[in-house]
C-alpha cells in the first residue's frame, strides 16, 4: 500500500521489540468478540489511476459554475481567484502544519493570522478580529452567543433579511440552549419595522447587509435604537467583496461584525469548506470566540507571533469556555488574506465597483424582459426579480437550456408565499454574453 | 566558457567567529516584515479595469473612507507568502507526533480530486438536477461511513469534530426531548481526561457537566459510572480510544449500564484512527460519534483547519438528523434541505447548505486509495508504531498507568524528569532544535506534565528509530543534568522562545501604523 512505509519485515521486528507475537495482541482490550478478524465489507485498495477514474465520473455528473453562465448567489458567490493563491495554500508547510500549539516554529502560520485579522478588522471598521470561523452562518450563531454573555440577556432579534439558513442556525442553536429567538418575517424590500422590536429585554439585533434579498440596509438607526436599550448590533455579510463598496459596518455603530469570506480566495466548494470572518469591539475581545493571534517577542527580543488570551478556549476553561470551538479555517483563512493582499485596497474597490456594475448593467437588462419585476431600489451584486411564473420551474428550464439563473427564494423560504421570486447575482466573472443568454433563455421559458 | 582564473577551488580557513549579517537574515533563514510594511495602499497584484460609466445603486451606503490596506504586486506577494511557509513545520517536514491529532500523511491525489472543477467549482444553491455528482459523492462517503461504523446514518453536515459533538450532543438532546423528559434529564457525564471541547460543547446546549474521575489505571471504571447514573443523567461523552492512549476496556458494560439508565452513549471519535477497520462502534453500543475527517481520514490539517466533523448516529438517534441530508426517494438520491420536507424529524440545521465537501471528497479519495485492507492495515500500522515507541522508551520514560500496549498514541508523564530542573514544555522545545514538531504536551489533564506521543502509521521503522534515538539522547542529557540545552530552547528554530504572558497582558491583535516621528518623540 502506497501510503504505508512499513514492510511485513520491518513489522516483525517491531513486534519482536515489543515482546508481542501478533498484532492483534495489541488490540486485546478490545472485546473479543467485536474484534473484527476480516476487512469490513468494502472495496479493496486501489492505485491512484482507478480512484481518479471513480471520483472523476462523479465529478463529471455535476455542472460547474464556468462552464455556464452562471448567476447563483444567496450567500456563495462566483468570483476569479488569482492563481497565486491556489499555488500557495498547497505549500506542504502550509498544508500539513497544525494549529500553531509550538509558535517557534509556526510563526508562517500565526504571522499571516496576525495579518489576516488586521485585514479582517480593517474592511469590517472594526477594533479587532478573530483568527476565522468555521463560516458566515456558525460565526452568526457565535456572534449571538457571545451578545448573550455581553447583555447577561437571552433574546436575539433577527431582521427577515438574514439568510434563512444562517437564521436556522442561530435557532438551532439557541432552542437547544433554551434561549429566545425573534425571527421576523422575510422581507423582500428591505423595510421591515425592526426598530419597534427593539426594548430591554433584547440582547441582540442580527441584521445582514446587502441583506438575503440583496437590499443595501442603512444600519445606523438600527444601532442607536439598539445602543439605547443595551442590546448589541450584529451585523452580517454573506458577500464579502461588497466591503470594498459599502460603508463598513463598524462606521455604522454595528458592535460585532459576522460574514462569510468565501467570496474572497475562496472556490463554490458546494458549500464548503470557507471562512467565517468575525469582529468586534476592543472592549468585548475577552468575550469573542474563536481563535486569536497576538504579537510579543522571544527570548532574543526579536518580535514573534503567538496564539494569546486563550483562557477563553474550551481547551483550558473547559464547561466554562466562551465557545466549543477548537479548529478554525486556517487554509481558507490563508486564500483569504493572500487574495486579499493581492487585491490590497485598490483591487478591491475596482473588483467590488466592476460587480456592481455588471449588476445594475443586468437589472437594467432584466427589466426590459416580459414577465420579469426587478424589486430592489438599491442593491450591490445580487437582487430580486419577480417573476410571471413560479421561479424554481422556472430556474429547472433554464437549467436544461445550459444557463444557471440564480436562486429561487422558495428553496430558502418554501412556505413563505414567495414562489415567484428568483435571486440573481452577477459578478466580474459575467460577461455581456452571459447576460445575453440568461435574458434570452428566460424569454423563452417565461 | 567558464573563467576559473582567481576563483579558489576549496573552501578558505574555517572561521570560528560567526559574523552577524547586515540583513539579520542567516541563509535560508529570512526575515519577513508584515504585508503592512511592504506594501503601499495603491499598490494591487490583480489586474482590472475600471467599468463603463454607470450610475450606482447602493442606496448612498458608499463608503467614504480609506479602507487602510496595502496591495502587494505577484511577486511580492509570491516571495512573502513562500518565505512565511519556510517558517513553518508540516507533516512533509518531519514527525509530527502530536498526541490526538493524527497528522498523518495528506496524499496530494485527494487534493488533486478536491480541485477537480465538478466538486470545487459547483455552488451549494444550483439545481439539484446539475448536481447529480455530488449527491452521489455524498452518499458513497455516507456508505463507508456507516459501514465502518455499523451505525445507522451520518449526518454529514458539521464543519469541524466539535462542531460534530455538539451535532450528536443536540441530536441526543432532541431525542430526550421527544421522550417528554426534556427537563429532567440535564446531566451530561464527562470524564477527567475527555478534550476540553467535551464539557465546552455540553455547556453550550444547556447540560449540567458531571466529571468522572480519573483512575490510577487510566480507564473509565462501570462502577464510577453506575454511581453517577440517574434519572437526570442524559448521556455519557466517552473518548475511545481514550486521551491516555488506552482502549476502554469496560466500553460494553459502560454502553449497557449508561443504556439501563435510559442514557445514551456519545463517542468521541478523534481516535478512531486507532481502531478503523478494527472494531465498529455500533458493535460498542454507541449512540453517536463523531468523525475527524481531518485526522483518520486525511484531510490536510492546513494550519488548524478547515477540518470536518461528520456524525454517526444509532437507530435511536437517527430520526433527528439535521438537514441537509441525501435520501433515496422513488430510486433517485435527492437531496433534503428544509425541515418540512423530511419524514422524519430533524432537530434543525448545523450549518449554511451542506457541510464541508471539499473535506469529503478528499476523505472518500483517501477511503477509496485504502480500501478496507489499507485501513485496517493503517490502523495496525498506527497502533504498531506507536507501541514500538512506547518499548523503546520504557526504560527511561515514565507511563502513568503502568507499562502495557497503548492503541496509536502512547502517553508518558513527567515523574522521569523529576529534579532534573526539566520541564515538559522544555522538552518540547528541545525537541524542536532536533528538527522534530514535539508531542502533544500537558494534556491529557489527569496527568502531570503529559507527553502524548502520536507517530501515525506514515512512519517507516528508519523515521521511528532515529526519533526514538534522538528522544533517548535527550532524556540522558536532562537526566545528567544538561538542563542549558532545554531551558533555553529553541536555539535553531525561526524564533527563540516566545513570550505568552506578554502577549496575553497586553493584547495587541492587529498591526497599527507607527506613529509620526514627531508625536513619538513627545
Amino acid at each position: 500500500m502506497r501510503y504505508l512505509p512499513l514492510s511485513d519485515t520491518d513489522r516483525g521486528e517491531m513486534l519482536a521489540r515489543i515482546g508481542v507475537k501478533s498484532v492483534d495482541d495489541l488490540f486485546a482490550d478490545i472485546p473479543k468478540k467485536m474484534l473484527l478478524k476480516e476487512p469490513v465489507d468494502l472495496p479493496r485498495r486501489k492505485g491512484e489511476l482507478e480512484v481518479e477514474r471513480i471520483l472523476s465520473r462523479m465529478a463529471a455528473r455535476n455542472v460547474s459554475a464556468s462552464s455556464v453562465p452562471f448567476f447563483v448567489g444567496a450567500g456563495a458567490y462566483k468570483h476569479h481567484v488569482p492563481a497565486t493563491v491556489d499555488h500557495l495554500i498547497q505549500r506542504s508547510e502550509f498544508l500539513t502544519s497544525y494549529t500553531p500549539y509550538q509558535p517557534e516554529i509556526a510563526q508562517g502560520t500565526l504571522q499571516y493570522l496576525f495579518e489576516f485579522q488586521t485585514q479582517v478588522a480593517a474592511l469590517t471598521g472594526m477594533d479587532v478580529a478573530n483568527a476565522s470561523m468555521y463560516d458566515g452562518s456558525t460565526g452568526t450563531g457565535e456572534a449571538v452567543l457571545m451578545a448573550h454573555r455581553v447583555t447577561k440577556r437571552r433574546k436575539a432579534v433577527l431582521s427577515g433579511g438574514l439568510h434563512p439558513h444562517y437564521a436556522e442556525v442561530v435557532r438551532t442553536l439557541s432552542d437547544m440552549a433554551s434561549d429566545e429567538v425573534v425571527t421576523m418575517a422575510p422581507d423582500v424590500a428591505g423595510t421591515e419595522d425592526i426598530l419597534s422590536r427593539i426594548d430591554d429585554s433584547v440582547s441582540c439585533v442580527v441584521v445582514q447587509t446587502p441583506d438575503v434579498f440583496g437590499n443595501v440596509r442603512d444600519l445606523k438607526a438600527i444601532a442607536d435604537k439598539a445602543h439605547q436599550h443595551g442590546a448589541l448590533l450584529i451585523a452580517v455579510f454573506t458577500e464579502a467583496v461588497s466591503l470594498g463598496l459599502l460603508a463598513s459596518p463598524g462606521s455604522q455603530g454595528a458592535d460585532i461584525v459576522v460574514g462569510e469570506g468565501q467570496s474572497i480566495g475562496n472556490a463554490l466548494n458546494f458549500g464548503g469548506p470557507y471562512v467565517g470572518l468575525f469582529a468586534t469591539k476592543s472592549k468585548y475581545i475577552r468575550q469573542m470566540p474563536g481563535r486569536l493571534c497576538g504579537e510579543t517577542v522571544d527570548a532574543d527580543g526579536n518580535r514573534g507571533f503567538v496564539l494569546t488570551l486563550s483562557t477563553r478556549e474550551q481547551h483550558i476553561r473547559r464547561d466554562k469556555a466562551t465557545s466549543n470551538i477548537c479548529t478554525n479555517s486556517g487554509l481558507c483563512c490563508l486564500a483569504f488574506t493572500i487574495h486579499m493582499t493581492l487585491l490590497g485596497q485598490a483591487g478591491l474597490t475596482r473588483l467590488a465597483r466592476i460587480n456592481h456594475a455588471h449588476a445594475v448593467k443586468l437589472a437594467d437588462q432584466l427589466a426590459a424582459v416580459k414577465g420579469v419585476e426587478v424589486l430592489n431600489k438599491a442593491f450591490f451584486n445580487e437582487f430580486t426579480v419577480k417573476l410571471a411564473k413560479p421561479a424554481a420551474e422556472i430556474v429547472e428550464r433554464m437549467a436544461q437550456k445550459g444557463v444557471l439563473a440564480g436562486v429561487p427564494v422558495s428553496r430558502l423560504m418554501p412556505k413563505a408565499g414567495l414562489d415567484n421570486l428568483l435571486l440573481v447575482a452577477s459578478t466580474e466573472v459575467n460577461t455581456d454574453d452571459d447576460r445575453a443568454a440568461l435574458c434570452a433563455a428566460l424569454k423563452e421559458v417565461l | 566558457m567558464l573563467n576559473r582564473q582567481g576563483r579558489p577551488s576549496a573552501a578558505g580557513e574555517a572561521g570560528t567567529n560567526v559574523h552577524p549579517t547586515f540583513t539579520g537574515n542567516k541563509a535560508l533563514a529570512q526575515i519577513e516584515p508584515l504585508i503592512f510594511e511592504i506594501g503601499h495602499a495603491d499598490g494591487t497584484g490583480v489586474d482590472l479595469d475600471e467599468p463603463e460609466n454607470f450610475t450606482p445603486r447602493l442606496g448612498g451606503l458608499e463608503r467614504k473612507d480609506e479602507i487602510g490596506l496595502p496591495g502587494l504586486s505577484e511577486p511580492e506577494a509570491m516571495r512573502h507568502y513562500v518565505r512565511l511557509s519556510q517558517m513553518n513545520y508540516g507533516i512533509d517536514t518531519g514527525l509530527f507526533p502530536l498526541g490526538s491529532c493524527t497528522m498523518k500523511h495528506n496524499a496530494r491525489l485527494n487534493e488533486r480530486m478536491a480541485r477537480l472543477p465538478g466538486f470545487s467549482d459547483v455552488h451549494p444553491l444550483q439545481p439539484v438536477s446539475t448536481v447529480k455528482g455530488a449527491l452521489e459523492l455524498m452518499n458513497e462517503l455516507g456508505r463507508y461511513l456507516v459501514t465502518l461504523t455499523n451505525m445507522t446514518t451520518v449526518a454529514l453536515s458539521p464543519k469541524a469534530g466539535a462542531h460534530g459533538e455538539l451535532c450528536g450532543m443536540m441530536a441526543i438532546k432532541a431525542a430526550i426531548e421527544a421522550r417528554g423528559e426534556g427537563k429532567t434529564r440535564n446531566v451530561v457525564l464527562v470524564p477527567d481526561s475527555a478534550h476540553g471541547t467535551n464539557p465546552a460543547t455540553a455547556a453550550l446546549i444547556g447540560f449540567v457537566v458531571k466529571p468522572v474521575p480519573a483512575r490510577d489505571d487510566g480507564w473509565v471504571h462501570v462502577e464510577d459510572v453506575k454511581k453517577l447514573l440517574g434519572p437526570d443523567v442524559a448521556a455519557i461523552m466517552l473518548t475511545n480510544p481514550n486521551t491516555c492512549g488506552l482502549f476502554e476496556n469496560q466500553v460494553a458494560e459502560i454502553a449497557k449500564a449508561i443504556h439501563d439508565a435510559g442514557a445514551y452513549f456519545y463517542c468521541d471519535g478523534a481516535n478512531f484512527n486507532a481502531i478503523v477497520g478494527k472494531a465498529k462502534p455500533g458493535d460498542l453500543g454507541v449512540d453517536a460519534m463523531h468523525i475527524n475527517l481531518h485526522k483518520t481520514f486525511s484531510t490536510p490539517h492546513g494550519g488548524g483547519g478547515p477540518g470536518s466533523g461528520p456524525v454517526v448516529l444509532s437507530a435511536r438517534l437517527a430520526p433527528f438528523a439535521p438537514v441537509p441530508f441525501v435520501t433515496v426517494k422513488d430510486g433517485e438520491l435527492t437531496l433534503v434541505e428544509n425541515e418540512a420536507d423530511a419524514d422524519e424529524t430533524p432537530f434543525g440545521r448545523m450549518t449554511a447548505f451542506h457541510g464541508q465537501m471539499g473535506m469529503y471528497v478528499r476523505a472518500l479519495s483517501y477511503m477509496l486509495s485504502h480500501g478496507s485492507d489499507g485501513m485496517k492495515q493503517a490502523s495496525e500500522d498506527a497502533v504498531l508504531n506507536a507501541n514500538y515507541i512506547r518499548a523503546s522508551l520504557s526504560d527511561l520514560f515514565s507511563q502513568p498507568f503502568g507499562d502495557k500496549p497503548c492503541m496509536h498514541e502512547v502517553l508518558f508523564d513527567d515523574t522521569w524528569l523529576k529534579d532534573t530542573g526539566v520541564t515538559t514544555l522544555d522538552f518540547a522545545k528541545a525537541m524542536i532544535d532536533e528538527g522534530y514538531h514535539p508531542m502533544t504536551m500537558y494534556f491529557p489533564l489527569v496527568v502531570h506534565g503529559a507527553m502524548l506521543i502520536e507517530p501515525t502509521e506514515s512512519e517507516s521503522k528508519a523515521s521511528l528509530d532515529l526519533f526514538i534515538a534522538t528522544l533517548r539522547d535527550l532524556a540522558i542529557a536532562a537526566k545528567k543534568g544538561d538542563t542549558a540545552r532545554f531551558t533555553g530552547a529553541p536555539y535553531h528554530a525561526p524564533r527563540r522562545r516566545l513570550d505568552e504572558t506578554r502577549a496575553a497582558r497586553n493584547p495587541v491583535l492587529k498591526w497599527t501604523p507607527p506613529a509620526p516621528l514627531a508625536e513619538a518623540a513627545e
